[in-house]
C-alpha cells in the first residue's frame, strides 16, 4: 500500500502492465518526451523507448483505427487521448469500427484496447475541451465504459482494462489527477469490471454518483448524517457493464434515490441509471429517482461559471418535487448545495 | 472584396501590416502577464513570434472575407478587423467580449468581420472555411470575372495537417475550385512534438500537389515573402480559379500555452529564432525602402502598447457574464 496521486497510479500501472506483457504498448499525442499533458506517461519513454510510447500526429481517427488494427493482430495497445472530446474527431473508428468488429466478424476478433484519457470540467479549459462524454459509448454495444473515481481504482480499474480482451473506454477526471488516497501496490490488484463500490452505508437515501461526484457525495452524506438522516453513497465504477444489482438492492432498502454526474441529464448515464432502477425497484420506491446534472449549456470556459454554478437549483426545481415529503425537502435541499 | 491585382507593399499597406503586428504583440503581451497575475485563465495559447502571418495575410480581405482560425486564434482575430478591448474581454471571459464570455481564448469569434472562430479542434476549422468559401462561390460567383470574389483563409498548424479533415478539405476544396486560400502556420512543432516525427514531408505544402492545387513554402517571418504568395493565392481565388495552399515557416517563442515549461526544445534553439523576429525583419525593411521614419515607426510600437493596456483594463473593468443567461444561446 502506498499513498499515490490518481496520475501517478495510472501511471505506475500502464509501467507495470508494459513491464509484465511485451505486447502493451502506448500511443497518443505528446505521451513521449512530455509525458503526455496530464503527466500520465512521464517518464515511460526512458524505460520503453520510441517504439512502444509512442508519439502520434494529431490523427485521432488514425491513431484509433490503428489501435483496433494491432489489437486484432496480436498487440495490446493503449490509446491515450490528450481529451476524451477528441472521441468525436475519432468516432467511425470507435463506434463503427471497433466496438463492431469481434460482433461482424462472428466472435474471431480479439480486441485487447484501452482507449484513455481525461474529460470534464475544473481547469478553466473551453466548452470542446470540458465535456462529459461516456453516455454514447455506454449506447452502443461492443465498448466497456470505466469511471474510477479516485486513484485506487484508478489503478484497479485500469490493470482490469488493460487485461481485459475487449475494448475499453476509460475515462479519467481532470480534477482528479491530483487527488489521492491509499492504492494496493501489488501488481496483479485489480477492481473488477461490474462492480459497484458502496462508499457508505445508509437507509434513507440512495446517491449514486460517478467522478467528482463521488467525494462531493459523501461530502453531502456527512451533512445529512448531521441532520439524522442516512444516505447511501454508491459509485457504479463501470457504466458498462453495470452493477444493477448492487444499485437495485440499496433503492430497496432506501426508497430513494438520487443520480449525480457531471453529464448533462437528456439521455446521460443518469437517465439509464434512472430508468433501470425504476423497471427493477419500482414497488420499493417511495419517490421518483432524480438526476442531478449539468444544465443543458457548456459554458464553462471562464471566470464566473465556476464549478458551484452550474448544478445548483435543479431539484428544487423539478416538477418531482412535489411529489417529495417535507423531510424529502430536507434532504433535497442538502443535495442541491452539492457543489457548494 | 477589394480586387487584389496589383496590390504592391507600398507605403500605406506596410505600414497598415506592421501596425497590426505591434497590435497583436502587444496584445498577447499583455494577455500572457494577465495570465500570470491570474486574473484570465484558461488554455491560452499565444502567437508571439508569428506575428507577421496573419498581419499580412489578412491585410489582402476585407469585412466580406472569411478566416477560419485555430487554438493560436487571437492574432487572427485582430488582424482581421476586431478591436482589442472586446478581445481581450472575450479572453477574460467577460459580457462585452466578442462571444459575450462564452467563446473564450479558444473559441474567439467575430463574425461581423467574417471571423468563423478560433477552433480548440485542431483542424476543425478547416472545412468551416471550405465551407464559407462555397457559399461564396454560390453566392458571389458573377464577381469571379471582375476578379471580386469574397474568398476564405483557413488558417491551420503544421500539427493540424496531419488531420483527416485537413486533407479531405482540400480535396474537396480543389474539386470544387472553391476561392479557399489554405494557410499552414508551420512552426514547428504541434506542443511537443516536432515535425519530424508527426510529418511525412519537410515541406507541407507539397501536399498541394495530391489535390492539384498551387501550393508554396515561404519565410513566415518576412511579411514580403508572406505578401508576395498570398497576393498571387488570393488573386487567384478572388477570380474563381480555385484554392491554393501556402506554408509559411515561422516559430513560436513561447511554450504551447502559458505555463509550458518547453522541454521539447533547447534554448538555444529559441534564441536562433529571436534573432529573425518577423517585426524587427520588418522595420529594418520599412527604413530601408524609405517607407518610415524611426518617429513614426515608434509612434506606432507605442500606440499599439497604449491600445493593449487600454484592452486590459477595459477587461478588468467589464462585468461579468450575468449567470441568469447561462441557458440563453443555445437554440434560436
Ligand atoms: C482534435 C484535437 N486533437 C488534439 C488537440 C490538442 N492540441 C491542441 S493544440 C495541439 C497542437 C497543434 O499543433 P499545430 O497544428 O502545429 O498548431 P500550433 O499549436 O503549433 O500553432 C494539440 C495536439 C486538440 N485541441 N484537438
Ligand atoms: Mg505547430
Amino acid at each position: 500500500m502506498s499513498i499515490k496521486t490518481y496520475a501517478q497510479a495510472i501511471k505506475d500501472v500502464i509501467a507495470e502492465e508494459m513491464r509484465r506483457d511485451d505486447r502493451v504498448f502506448i500511443m497518443g499525442e505528446d505521451i513521449a518526451e512530455q509525458g503526455g499533458i496530464f503527466g500520465c506517461t512521464r517518464g515511460l519513454i526512458d524505460e520503453f523507448g520510441p517504439d512502444r510510447v509512442r508519439n502520434t500526429p494529431i490523427s485521432e481517427s488514425a491513431f484509433c483505427g490503428a489501435g483496433l488494427g494491432a489489437a486484432c493482430a496480436g498487440m495490446r495497445p493503449i490509446v491515450e487521448l490528450m481529451y476524451m472530446d477528441f472521441t468525436l474527431v475519432a468516432m467511425d473508428q470507435i463506434i463503427n469500427q471497433i466496438a463492431k468488429t469481434r460482433y461482424i466478424f462472428g466472435g474471431k476478433a480479439v480486441i485487447p484496447l484501452v482507449i484513455r484519457g481525461q474529460q470534464g470540467v475544473g481547469r478553466g479549459n473551453a466548452a470542446t475541451h470540458s465535456q462529459s462524454m461516456e453516455a454514447i459509448f455506454m449506447h452502443f454495444p461492443g465498448l466497456k465504459v470505466a469511471m474510477p473515481s479516485d486513484a485506487s481504482d484508478a489503478a484497479g480499474l485500469l490493470r482490469t482494462a488493460i487485461r481485459d480482451d475487449n475494448p475499453v473506454m476509460f475515462f479519467e477526471h481532470k480534477a482528479l489527477y491530483t487527488s489521492k488516497c491509499e492504492v494496493d501496490d501489488s501488481p496483479d490488484f485489480t477492481v473488477p469490471f461490474g462492480k459497484a463500490r458502496i462508499l457508505r452505508e445508509g437507509k434513507d437515501i440512495t446517491l449514486i454518483a460517478t467522478h467528482t461526484y463521488v467525494q462531493k457525495s459523501l461530502n453531502v452524506a456527512d451533512k445529512l448524517a448531521a441532520e439524522g438522516i442516512s444516505a447511501e453513497v454508491i459509485d457504479p465504477r463501470t457504466l458498462v457493464p453495470m452493477d444493477w444489482d448492487t444499485m437495485t438492492s440499496s433503492v430497496a432498502k432506501t426508497g430513494r434515490a438520487v443520480v449525480v454526474h457531471e453529464a448533462h441529464r437528456t439521455a446521460g448515464a443518469g437517465a439509464e441509471i434512472a430508468a433501470e432502477l425504476s423497471e427493477r425497484a419500482f414497488k420499493y420506491l417511495d419517490s421518483p429517482i432524480l438526476r442531478l446534472e449539468q444544465r443543458r449549456a457548456r459554458f464553462l470556459s471562464i471566470s464566473v461559471l465556476k464549478m458551484p454554478w452550474y448544478l445548483r437549483n435543479r431539484i428544487s426545481t423539478t416538477p418531482a418535487k412535489k411529489l417529495f415529503t417535507e423531510r424529502d425537502a430536507a434532504v433535497l435541499a442538502e443535495v442541491n448545495q452539492i457543489d457548494t | 472584396m477589394a480586387g487584389t491585382k496589383g496590390v504592391r507593399l507600398d507605403r500605406d499597406k506596410a505600414l497598415q501590416i506592421y501596425e497590426t503586428m505591434n497590435d497583436i504583440r502587444c496584445f498577447e503581451e499583455k494577455a500572457l502577464s494577465l495570465f500570470e497575475a491570474n486574473k484570465l485563465r484558461g488554455s491560452v495559447h499565444l502567437c508571439i513570434g508569428e506575428e507577421a502571418i496573419p498581419a499580412t495575410v489578412c491585410s489582402f480581405l476585407d469585412d466580406s472575407d472569411y478566416i477560419a482560425s485555430t487554438h493560436r486564434g487571437h492574432g487572427h482575430c485582430i488582424a482581421k478587423g476586431a478591436g482589442l478591448d472586446r478581445a481581450m474581454a472575450e479572453l477574460m471571459g467577460k459580457a462585452t467580449g466578442y462571444c459575450k464570455g462564452k467563446g473564450g481564448s479558444m473559441h474567439i469569434a467575430d463574425l461581423e468581420r467574417g471571423n468563423l472562430g478560433a477552433n480548440a479542434i485542431v483542424g476543425g476549422g478547416v472545412p468551416i472555411a471550405v465551407g464559407a468559401a462555397l457559399a461564396s462561390k454560390m453566392m458571389h460567383a458573377d464577381l469571379a470575372e471582375q476578379g471580386k470574389m469574397p474568398v476564405a483563409v483557413s488558417f491551420f498548424g503544421d500539427g493540424a495537417s496531419n488531420q483527416g479533415v485537413v486533407h479531405e478539405s482540400m480535396n474537396l476544396a480543389s474539386v470544387w475550385k472553391l476561392p479557399v486560400i489554405f494557410v499552414c502556420e508551420n512552426n514547428g512543432y504541434g506542443i511537443s512534438v516536432p515535425q519530424w516525427q508527426s510529418t511525412s514531408v519537410k515541406d507541407i505544402s507539397v501536399r498541394g500537389a495530391a489535390y492539384d492545387m498551387p501550393h508554396a513554402t515561404a519565410d513566415g517571418n518576412k511579411v514580403p515573402d508572406i505578401f508576395k504568395a498570398v497576393s498571387k493565392a488570393v488573386d487567384r481565388a478572388r477570380h474563381g480559379e480555385g484554392p491554393t495552399l501556402l506554408e509559411f515557416k515561422t516559430y513560436r517563442w513561447l511554450g504551447h500555452w502559458t505555463g509550458d515549461p518547453c522541454v521539447y526544445r533547447t534554448r538555444e534553439e529559441v534564441e536562433e529564432w529571436k534573432k529573425r523576429c518577423p517585426i524587427k525583419f520588418m522595420r529594418s525593411y520599412m527604413t530601408e525602402k524609405g517607407f518610415a521614419s524611426d518617429k513614426e515607426l515608434d509612434e506606432i510600437e507605442a500606440r499599439a502598447a497604449a491600445a493593449a493596456d487600454h484592452a486590459a483594463e477595459f477587461a478588468l473593468s467589464s462585468p461579468e457574464p450575468d449567470p441568469a443567461l447561462v441557458l440563453e444561446d443555445v437554440f434560436n
